[in-house]
């Protein structure tokens, strides 16, 4: 019911934001300054905003979360009992900490690495999502690895493969589904997050491919806009429900493509 | 082929080395994470900085009204959630009836879980603060946790009473009992820990959350406490507060963080030490229980 609520509710209060805007506008424009005298409504930086802090996000914690679900199940079996509780402690860390830390540590520690650097970047900022939603991607990994027969792993190690081979040739092709849907619900948790992003990667929309550059999402958009006073019925009122629509949508078709590639196993 | 297989061994045991040093590392960032705010901030703790007022200057400035604002609104919004989400848990798993309403309420509720929690902040926005208007008070802000939390405490409950076998309800139902009987004196029980796990972790979760609660229209800069809860006239409790402005830790912290002026970033590192005291807490207690179910149940 709740979910329905969402939708009815961020129509409605979208609406008035379409009577000004045109769909097509909005969809297709590059340009994002509603907050300008002058404003323009085209949400393509945001989203390109999101996709590259999502991006940066998924390409460090796949294969990090991978290895680590492999080397925890097969290599160092004696450790999972100690390690997942600290690895599910640390997914619960707030996220404004992990933001905090951002700016702390890590992008001074990038700028060693590129000098010319922005303070306020996305690179860092996918960086340290990824490591928020690490926890969470070698926790599906995980189930997914403990689901495998045991006979078949003991055929192939009867066959003389070693705990390598066996993991690439036996444990990730036979969980390959499950993988795939913790890759999308792992990416449709990137995509939703805030704070990060919002503290980290600046606030300036920024119709852009590099992620060396400050940039906004759709979700910094919202706190932007939200952290300012604004008038209930106004142009900027609505934007952010036009913004929280979109973003809604994105995750939900994530979400739903995932949970269906988990319980069909699919691929 | 013996060749081969050496050169295989070789590589498995280098991945011994290789996913050791993956394992190190991670850890060694959140060790760092760690070590670094207490680098930054552990001489800001103390027992001022916890018992005063935010202030423009870095050196007075403490976090009670958020330590407060997030123990009042956190404590409101489980007191809504917890009872609708095992409610609604229970109803999942012991009354209703495969059907395609049914699939549908369940995909539903797995995705709730999964839509970003700024979303979620908007809709309050629309909904409890301008639609009922509620105003950017305490009780919109804990109605808006409630929301993150329930799917938590339900999918937890659903999948705890998923897992006790059929047996034991089919045994209370020989002895007489009814549904609702089986459901209180077994079935909710013998669930305990199970969803006390889940209560605990979406308490943590949303004690940390920040996102929504800008949304909803938290205050940064609050010097003053909710209105008490305990009044000298009858009759001695008053809910006035429920009504009233606030802040939470989460939102002072990136209050200071996005000052341009860096003084406050030792304040800030310091109110992120104590949040994550206690998230981490709570988590911890939640991981006990959890453990405690694994080594006590056996079907």
């Amino acid at each position: 019911m709740i979910s329905f609520f969402v939708v009815f509710i961020l129509l409605k209060e979208a609406l008035p934001f379409f009577n000004q805007v045109s769909l097509w506008d909005f969809l297709t424009g590059t340009d994002w300054s509603p907050l300008f005298s002058n404003p323009q409504y085209g949400v393509l930086p945001l989203i390109a905003g999101t996709f590259i802090t999502s991006a940066v996000a998924m390409i460090f914690a796949f294969p990090v979360g991978l290895v680590l679900a492999v080397y925890l199940n097969e290599f160092v079996p004696f450790l999972k009992p100690y390690l997942k509780p600290v690895l599910e402690l640390f997914a619960s860390v707030p996220t404004v900490v992990f933001g905090y830390f951002t700016l702390l540590v890590v992008t001074p520690t990038l700028q060693i690495f590129f000098p010319n650097l922005n303070m306020f970047n996305m690179l860092s900022a996918g960086l340290v999502i990824g490591l928020m939603i690490l926890p969470m991607m070698i926790s599906f990994c995980d189930d997914a690895f403990s689901a495998v027969p045991q006979n078949i792993k003991d055929a192939s190690r009867a066959l003389g493969s070693t705990q390598l081979q066996m993991m690439f040739f036996v444990i990730v092709p036979y969980s390959k589904s499950a993988i795939v849907s913790a890759f999308i619900l792992c990416l449709s948790r990137a995509l939703g997050e805030t704070m990060i992003v919002a503290i980290a990667a600046g606030m300036q929309p920024n119709f852009t491919y590099s992620p060396f550059e400050a940039g906004q999402t759709l979700t910094s958009f919202v706190v932007q806009v939200a952290q300012g006073d604004l008038a209930h019925a106004s142009v900027g009122y609505s934007s952010i429900f036009a913004v929280a629509l979109v973003l809604f949508l994105i995750t939900l078709i994530f979400n739903l493509f995932g949970n269906f590639i988990k319980s069909r196993n699919l691929i | 082929m013996t060749v081969y297989s050496k050169k295989q061994k070789k590589i498995n045991l280098m991945f011994y080395f290789f996913g050791g040093i993956v394992l190190v590392s991670v850890l060694s960032v959140f060790f760092l994470l760690i070590s670094a705010l207490f680098y930054k901030g552990y001489s800001n703790i103390n027992f001022d900085f916890l018992n005063s007022f935010p202030s423009r200057f870095s050196e007075k400035a403490g976090i009670l009204p958020g330590l407060i604002g997030s123990l009042l609104v956190c404590l409101t919004s489980m007191l809504v959630a917890v009872p609708f989400g095992i409610l609604t848990g229970v109803y999942l798993s012991e009354y209703k009836r495969k059907s395609a309403f049914s699939l549908v309420l369940q995909t539903t509720i797995t995705n709730l879980a999964g839509i970003p929690s700024i979303v979620y902040g908007v809709v309050s926005l629309g909904v409890f603060v301008y639609y009922f208007k509620l105003g950017h008070s305490i009780i919109s802000a804990a109605l808006t946790l409630s929301l993150l939390a329930l799917p938590i405490i339900i999918v937890c409950t659903y999948e705890t009473l998923r897992l006790i076998p059929l047996t034991i309800r089919e045994a209370a139902y020989s002895l007489g009992a009814n549904k609702m009987q089986t459901i209180i004196h077994h079935l909710l029980p013998y669930s305990l820990s199970g969803i006390v796990t889940g209560v605990f972790f979406s308490f943590s979760r949303i004690t940390g959350e920040t996102a929504p609660l800008i949304a909803v229209g938290a205050l940064t800069f609050v010097t003053f406490l909710p209105q008490s809860l305990i009044t000298n006239q009858f009759p001695y409790i008053s809910f006035a507060w429920t009504d009233d402005p606030y802040t939470v830790i989460p939102i002072q912290i990136f209050n200071w963080v996005s000052r341009p002026d860096t003084d406050f970033h030792s304040n800030a590192a310091a109110a992120c030490l104590v949040l994550m005291g206690i998230t981490l807490t709570i988590s911890a207690i939640a991981l006990f229980f959890r453990a405690k179910i694994q080594k006590s149940i056996k079907w």
